[in-house]
Parts: C-alpha cells; sequence; structure tokens
C-alpha cells in the first residue's frame, strides 16, 4: 500500500476536472457549468476528496464522473435522497447533487418539495434546458405547452413549472439562477450556494443546441437580476412570480436553521441496549 | 385423530380437583371494543407470564378502524419455548360483544373451550356459540362498577391470570410495575384484579399451566425489536424509512436507539427516498438499513438494483404482509418470496435471508449486515408480520460476532480500481474523504476503474465479478436449521418454522420421524449444503404460507430435489396452525 497523499493547499479548478470525456454534444451549456462547479471549488479551496457530487440519469447527470470528486451517479429522479443520505451520515462532506430538469422536475419532482423542506445543509445545482436530451427530444416539466415534439405531438398543453417559486414554497434556505453562457458568474453563485447553510438550490439556464437551438438566443435575454436578494419569502415570491425567468443572481438568501438530523456522538454501547428486553 | 386436542408436545398432565388439567401451553385471548383496554390487560398477562417463570407469545388483532374498533390479545402461556400459535383456544374472554364475530376464524374454539362473557354486553355470537365452547358469563363491567377505579380489563386479567394458574403474586408485581405512579388507580386495579382471581373460582374447566420450567436468562421482546437490535449490533447506523404496517414499530424502536449509539433515523418522504438515502449514507461508508413491507418492497426495486450494480452494501427488512397489492396489511403471509428473490431487473445477485422465529429476527438481520457489508451487496431480510409484531418471553439469544467488515480501499493506493476484478470478487471500496483514490459509484455498466463502459467485455467481467462474490461466500451453518432425522423431509422458512416444529413432535409421537430444513438464506442458494441434509431422503415436503407455492416453484428451479416433492401451501391471514401441519405431515408420510 501506498502512503497517503498529502492535500495541496491549492487546486485549480482543471485538478477538480477528470480526464473522462463527456457524452454531451458539441456547444452544449452543461460543459460551461462543469466550469463553473470545478471554479466554485477552488474558490472555496476544497480539496477533491472531500466533496461528493451526487446525480441521477440523464445529460446533465453524467457529470460526477467528469470530477475527480467522489461521486455517485444513481437511477433516475434519486439525486437528493442519495445526496440526502450521504451528507447526513458524512456532515464533514460538502455534498452537491446535480441534474436536469426532468430528472429533478417530473420523476424526482417529489424529492424536490422535500429536500427544499428539509434543508440539509446541501447544494442542487439543476441545469435546466427544458427538455430531455438524453432519450432525444421529449418535453420536460419547464418546457412551454405548445412545445411541438413526436411524443406530444402540438404540445403537452401543460403549464410550464416554476421551480424558483416551488423551492421558495417548500422552504429552500437559498435559490439563486445562473446562465451557462456566463460561467463565472455561475461559479460565483455556486460557490455562495455551497458556502449558504441548509439547502441551496441553483437553477442554471443550461441550453440544448441539439432539441433546442433556439435557446442559444439566452444569450441575448439573460440579465444580472435588478434587485439585490432578499431575505423576505413574501418579496421573492412576487420577484420570482413575475419575473420572466432571466434574471440572474441571488433571489432568496433565508436564514432557516439546518436540518439538524445527522449522526450524532454515541452515548452508549449497543450492548446496553438490550437491558430493556431482560425480564 | 387425536392431535387437534392435545397443546403443546408434551403429555398432559392430570389437575387437582376443581381446577383446570396441566397442560404444557394454554392458549388464552382477551377481545373488546376500542377503548376496552384488552391490549392493556393482554400485555400484562404476557409481563405475568414473564414473571412467573414461563416462556409466552402474543399476537394481536383489531378491527380496520385507525382508532377504537375491536380488538383481541391472542396469548399462549408454555413451559417451553414457543415459535408459533396453538390449534385452538383454551379460554376467550369477551369484555363486549361488538364485533368480536369477526375474529372466530383466528381465535378458533372446541368444544373443550371456555367461552366467557359479559351477559350486560348480550348473547355470545353464534359463530362462538356452534364450536362447542361452553359459555360462562362474568358481569366484568358491573363488577368493575363496584371498584373505586376498577375496570373491567383488570377484572379479566385477574381472571385470566387466576384461571390458568398464575400466581397470585406474579399478577399484583405486574400490575405493580405497569403503574409506577400508585396512588388510587393502582388501588382500583389491585381490587379489580382481587376480583377477578374471585371469580375465577366458580369457573371450571380452564386448563392450568404446568409448573415453570428452570429459570434461564430471557426477554421480552417483538420480533421488530430483536430485527432492530440485531441491525445496530451489525453495526447499522443510519436508517431512512417511510412508516407502513407492520415494519413501523421496527423503525420506531430504531429511532431513539440508534441515537443512543451514534446513529441516525430519517423518516423519508417515500419508499423511492428511503433506498436512495441509504445507498447515500453507505456510499459514504456508513452501514445502512431501511425496513418497509410488500408495498415499499415495490418502490424499492430499481434501486436496490443500483446498490447491486454500484456494490454499495445496504439491507432491507420487508417485514412481510398479506399481499399483493395492499392486501391485508396487518396479517401475516409469506408471499413476498418471488419479488425478493426475482423482482429485480438484469441479472442481479444479492443476499435473501429470513428469520425463522422471533428471537431469531435478531441474529439474522445482524447476519444480513454483517453478509451485506462483507460482500458489498444489498441484503434483504425476509421477516414477517406475524414475528415483527409478536410479542414474546424468548430465551436470551446467543450472543454473534457478526459485524459489518467492509473491506475498505487505502489513500493514496495509485492505480486503485473501485471494480478491480479480485478472485473474491470483492474489491475494496473507496470512502468519501480519502484522498488519492476518488471514483464515481454508477448505475451505469462500467469498468474496473468506474467508468461507465457498453463494452461487451466489461459487462460479462462485472457481471461475473457480482455473481461471484456470492457463489464463493461461505455460510457456515447459519444457511439453515436442521433438525431431526429420517427419509421423509419439510423444507419450510420464517414463521412456518414453529408449526412445523410443533408438528413434528407430534407426529413423533405417532412414530412419524421427520427431517427438517428451516431455510435462513434463501439466496445466494445453497444446493450442495441442501444436498447434504437431504441425504438420503426420499420424499420431501415444503410448507410455506402463500397460495401459489413461491418457495416451492424457487427449490424447484435452484435444486435438485431427491424423490417425490410435495407442496403445502396455504396463504395468510390466518397464521399456520400446528394441527393442519400435522395432518398433513401424516397423511403423506403414510400415503
Amino acid at each position: 500500500m501506498t502512503t497517503p497523499v498529502k492535500a495541496q493547499a491549492a487546486v485549480t479548478p482543471q485538478a477538480f476536472k477528470s480526464d473522462y470525456k463527456p457524452v454531451w454534444c458539441p456547444g452544449c451549456g452543461d460543459f460551461s457549468v462543469l466550469s463553473s462547479i470545478t471554479k466554485a471549488f477552488a474558490l472555496l479551496a476544497l480539496q477533491p476528496e472531500n466533496i461528493a457530487i451526487v446525480s441521477g440519469i440523464g445529460c446533465s447527470s453524467r457529470i460526477p464522473a467528469y470530477t475527480t470528486c467522489y461521486g455517485f451517479h444513481g437511477v433516475h429522479g434519486r439525486a437528493l435522497p442519495a445526496a440526502t443520505g450521504l451528507k447526513l451520515a458524512r456532515p464533514e462532506l460538502t455534498v452537491v447533487a446535480a441534474g436536469g430538469d426532468g430528472d429533478g422536475y417530473s420523476i424526482g419532482g417529489n424529492h424536490f418539495l422535500h429536500a427544499c423542506r428539509r434543508n440539509v445543509d446541501m447544494t442542487y445545482v439543476v441545469m435546466d434546458n427544458h427538455v430531455y436530451g438524453m432519450t432525444k427530444g421529449q418535453p420536460s416539466p419547464t418546457t412551454e405547452p405548445d412545445w411541438d415534439s413526436k411524443l406530444s405531438p402540438g404540445g403537452t398543453g401543460m403549464r410550464a413549472f416554476n421551480p424558483l417559486v416551488i423551492a421558495l414554497a417548500a422552504g429552500a434556505n437559498f435559490i439563486a439562477r445562473g446562465f451557462a453562457g456566463d460561467p463565472n458568474t455561475t461559479a460565483t453563485l455556486i460557490a455562495e450556494a455551497i458556502s449558504a447553510p441548509g439547502f441551496s438550490f441553483v437553477e442554471v439556464l443550461s441550453p440544448c443546441v441539439t432539441f433546442r437551438p433556439e435557446q442559444r438566443e439566452w444569450k441575448q435575454m439573460v440579465r444580472p437580476a435588478p434587485v439585490q436578494s432578499t431575505d423576505d419569502p413574501g418579496r421573492a415570491a412576487r420577484r420570482l412570480m413575475t419575473d420572466d425567468g432571466m434574471n440572474v443572481g441571488v433571489l432568496y438568501k433565508g436564514s432557516r436553521a439546518a436540518y439538524r438530523t445527522a449522526i450524532a456522538k454515541a452515548q452508549r454501547r449497543p450492548a446496553e441496549l438490550e437491558e430493556e428486553f431482560k425480564i | 385423530m387425536a392431535s387437534g386436542e392435545t397443546h403443546g408436545a408434551g403429555r398432559p398432565d392430570a389437575g387437582g380437583p376443581g381446577q383446570g388439567e396441566l397442560r404444557n401451553s394454554v392458549s388464552v385471548a382477551i377481545a373488546g371494543s376500542g377503548g376496552a383496554g384488552v391490549m392493556t390487560a393482554g400485555n400484562m398477562l404476557l409481563e405475568a407470564a414473564a414473571q412467573a417463570g414461563y416462556y409466552a407469545l402474543m399476537t394481536r388483532s383489531s378491527g380496520p378502524q385507525i382508532r377504537g374498533g375491536e380488538a383481541a390479545a391472542m396469548i399462549r402461556i408454555a413451559t417451553h419455548p414457543i415459535d408459533g400459535t396453538d390449534d385452538r383456544y383454551d379460554l376467550l374472554i369477551a369484555l363486549d360483544w361488538m364485533n368480536i364475530n369477526r375474529f372466530a376464524a383466528e381465535i378458533p374454539l372446541g368444544p373443550q373451550s371456555v367461552l366467557a362473557g359479559d351477559p350486560d354486553q348480550g348473547e355470545p355470537p353464534e359463530v362462538f356459540v356452534k364450536t362447542g365452547a361452553r359459555y360462562t358469563p362474568v358481569p366484568f363491567k358491573a363488577a368493575a362498577k363496584k371498584i373505586p377505579n376498577g375496570w373491567p380489563n383488570m377484572i379479566a386479567f385477574g381472571l385470566v391470570g387466576a384461571l390458568v394458574g398464575l400466581a397470585e403474586d406474579a399478577l399484583v408485581k405486574t400490575v405493580q410495575k405497569s403503574m409506577k405512579k400508585g396512588g388510587d388507580a393502582l388501588a382500583g386495579s389491585l381490587a379489580a384484579v382481587r376480583a377477578g382471581i374471585e371469580a375465577a373460582a366458580g369457573i371450571s374447566g380452564v386448563p392450568r399451566i404446568g409448573s415453570p420450567p428452570p429459570q434461564s436468562p430471557r426477554w421480552l421482546v417483538t420480533g421488530n425489536q430483536a430485527a432492530g437490535y440485531g441491525a445496530i449490533r451489525g453495526g447499522v447506523r443510519f436508517v431512512a424509512a417511510y412508516p407502513i404496517t407492520p415494519a413501523t414499530e421496527l423503525l420506531e424502536w430504531m429511532a431513539p436507539a440508534l441515537k443512543k449509539v451514534g446513529g441516525a433515523l430519517v423518516q423519508a418522504e417515500d419508499e423511492l427516498a428511503s433506498i436512495n438515502m441509504i445507498l447515500g449514507a453507505s456510499y459514504g461508508g456508513v452501514p445502512a438499513l431501511t425496513a418497509t413491507s410488500g408495498p415499499g418492497l415495490s418502490l424499492m426495486i430499481e434501486s436496490i438494483g443500483l446498490g447491486i450494480t454500484a456494490e454499495v452494501p445496504i439491507v432491507i427488512v420487508d417485514v412481510m404482509r398479506v399481499g399483493p397489492s395492499t392486501g391485508i396489511a396487518t396479517k401475516s403471509e409469506q408471499s413476498d418470496v418471488n419479488i425478493a428473490l426475482y423482482g429485480m431487473h438484469g441479472d442481479a445477485p444479492h443476499v435473501v435471508v429470513a428469520p425463522n422465529s422471533v428471537a431469531d429476527c435478531l441474529m439474522t438481520t445482524q447476519w444480513a449486515v454483517h453478509l451485506a457489508e462483507t460482500l458489498q451487496v444489498p441484503a434483504i431480510v425476509l421477516a414477517d408480520q406475524f414475528f415483527g409484531q409478536a410479542r414474546a418471553v424468548v430465551e436470551r439469544p446467543a450472543d454473534v460476532a457478526f459485524a459489518g467488515e467492509r473491506r475498505t480501499a487505502t489513500a493514496g493506493d495509485e492505480g486503485y480500481q473501485r471494480y478491480a476484478l479480485t478472485e473474491s470478487g470483492v474489491s475494496p471500496m473507496a470512502i468519501p474523504g480519502t484522498p488519492g483514490i476518488t471514483y464515481t459509484a454508477d448505475g451505469l455498466e462500467h469498468n474496473e476503474r468506474g467508468t461507465p463502459s457498453s463494452q461487451a467485455a466489461d459487462h460479462i467481467a462485472q457481471l461475473e465479478k457480482r455473481a461471484r462474490k456470492l457463489a464463493l461466500l461461505d455460510c457456515g451453518s447459519h444457511w439453515a436449521d436442521v433438525e431431526g432425522e429420517g427419509d421423509v423431509a419439510v423444507i419450510t422458512f420464517g414463521s412456518c418454522t414453529g408449526p412445523v416444529r410443533e408438528a413434528f413432535a407430534r407426529a413423533a409421537a405417532d412414530g412419524v420421524r421427520a427431517r427438517l430444513v428451516s431455510l435462513r438464506l434463501l439466496a445466494p442458494a445453497q444446493p450442495a449444503r441442501l444436498a447434504a441434509a437431504l441425504e438420503g431422503v426420499r420424499r420431501v415436503l415444503v410448507v410455506e404460507q402463500n397460495h401459489t407455492g413461491q418457495l416451492y416453484r424457487f427449490l424447484r428451479a435452484e435444486y435438485d430435489l431427491p424423490g417425490e416433492v410435495s407442496s403445502f401451501r396455504r396463504p395468510g391471514p390466518l397464521p399456520m396452525r400446528p394441527d393442519e401441519i400435522h395432518r398433513q405431515l401424516i397423511e403423506w408420510s403414510r400415503a
């Protein structure tokens, strides 16, 4: 066995990237989100072995293996519970859950609600491109109701999901929106999210150039949020409900205490538990 | 055949004049509508039996109402360890008759049985009368009214205790222990218990329990508690779960227990979350468990497959209930064999174990943790409602040394490969926080390093690695309880084991000798071990509590069983009774 490697003082963003080539299409927004995540880790001077990236299934969910951190690439929609279990079992780790809009808001929608409510100290990065890319172009919960596709000709007729409003209503403690085309800002948002206590939610608009080429125009549509972030959920709700989904920045930062149930120090030996059974 | 009338395995002794005959097992039931306190009285009878030095087992039944509604406490007191109910009840006490007829199948009576009821609450239902049981009116309510702070259920407790021959001292101590506050309430209860004891003098025909066996260290425990404790002894420190009958009590016991020993329990939003939370915790290096029942297991199946592929050890306790779908949530059935063994998509080797007594819930769950951790594989514990919710006086289970023994990787191991193709199939696992050996655990097929791969060679190599871990498992003698001799054998598992053992004891009295194989390890199958256990056997009977013979079919698929093989099966919700197995055994062995 070799001796343990000494942790290095400063880790560059590049050091968080693995040599495994992403499966993403050229021009996919997820490349720059990967860069933003690794930049955020470097900004926070973290070490790869102390970070775990947890994901479900989808294009963006392939992200853990593209880093040199510990990764968990699980089943579709269950990134948040896996991340929750890991963080509660190992509170000293930095836990980041990552994935797409289908994984997080559709099949994993229930976990999204309860992760916001539970407010475990971890960060959730959603790369939202309003489409299922891996299965070649079906509407997701954030897709416009009239978006035509082979599976849902003429559109789903369902109203698009507003993840930020839902997150706020369900109790997320930190809510931000980023844009893949601006990786530096996104990196600072993710770093701030990781630093914030409780459940931090960063929605990153990440264009799908293959199935939603019109999303290239997002570059012209996004803007920094016109006002400072608020800690007032009422005010945040009004802003999130009325904006056009293109305001980028920290949009809400609350002060809820993070979820407390985590592995505690042992007070008793297991064998002492049998006292209650003795006759 | 007289087998239906004998109670327990031994010969009944003669009783004294005016008293019921002495038996080595007496079964009683206390029933009444919600709020009548039958569960309190039942639990106290169990505790008094324990106090007096007997073995005992209590099961319970209640109507579909969330609160209130009819309830029955069914208690069997014995001079020897017992893991099941008897064929019929010697005594049924009804504090009232409201819907008590619903319990008729569950509380079988016969002409030898005594039926005691409150005449002010009406006549006993026809379904009980036609059993031929002798009815004795006892005015519980009116008698209790005369006692300040006296309650009918305490009169019933005193009455039953005295009828079955528990010492008054044991009854009084039990009351004192359960009402530590003392005062008027205690005085009233003690007076009520004495009134019950006095009323017993006027009732004849109830058998009394023989002398208590020599003292030994014993526990009063439910199967669910024993399983929870076994999990903790095995090293489990993280539990995530969603409430479901009949597994909830296991979780409710573990929540505070885990806190004490340095663990945590999280109530998840659903079973999909529970299973993935424990996968996350175990990936982080902390042995983890969830408990559920059939419907929850169905929801977890996809992610159990992830645990198999990503080689993340987890334990899933399935406290089986009557299925499919919601089925009968509060009753036992051994019908999750198929899903536990074959539920996963893909080729997904994993461990399935089944405890075969209340006490064995401890060892088997502890063993499951050990197997899961050692083999880095999900292990399913097929417990069942009967054991899970039964509360019993059991011999203190022997200490077993099983503990989580996960092979972990060393920091900075250059060239570390998480899924290295080792000879044993088990490859050291890197635990997050360890530098130099980071990897991604993946449900995608992968190569040795853990990198996703769709190459045929990688798929085949990893399938074989995962199969090899289980194929090379040395399960020692724990794979089954093998007992008895003879050229006929019964193969069973779980809660059928107790009734089969009793049937064997009775059959032995008829001169029929048989071998018992109670399987504890269902998967991986152990054909060589079973073949050795069945050496010289010419006929095999497979006994199980389900409709389609799930264990029988599994055995037919995985094992080369000797000679003629038959299946004896019956679904829930009624527990398997020794008599039905005994009759089957006699008919089958003579056919």
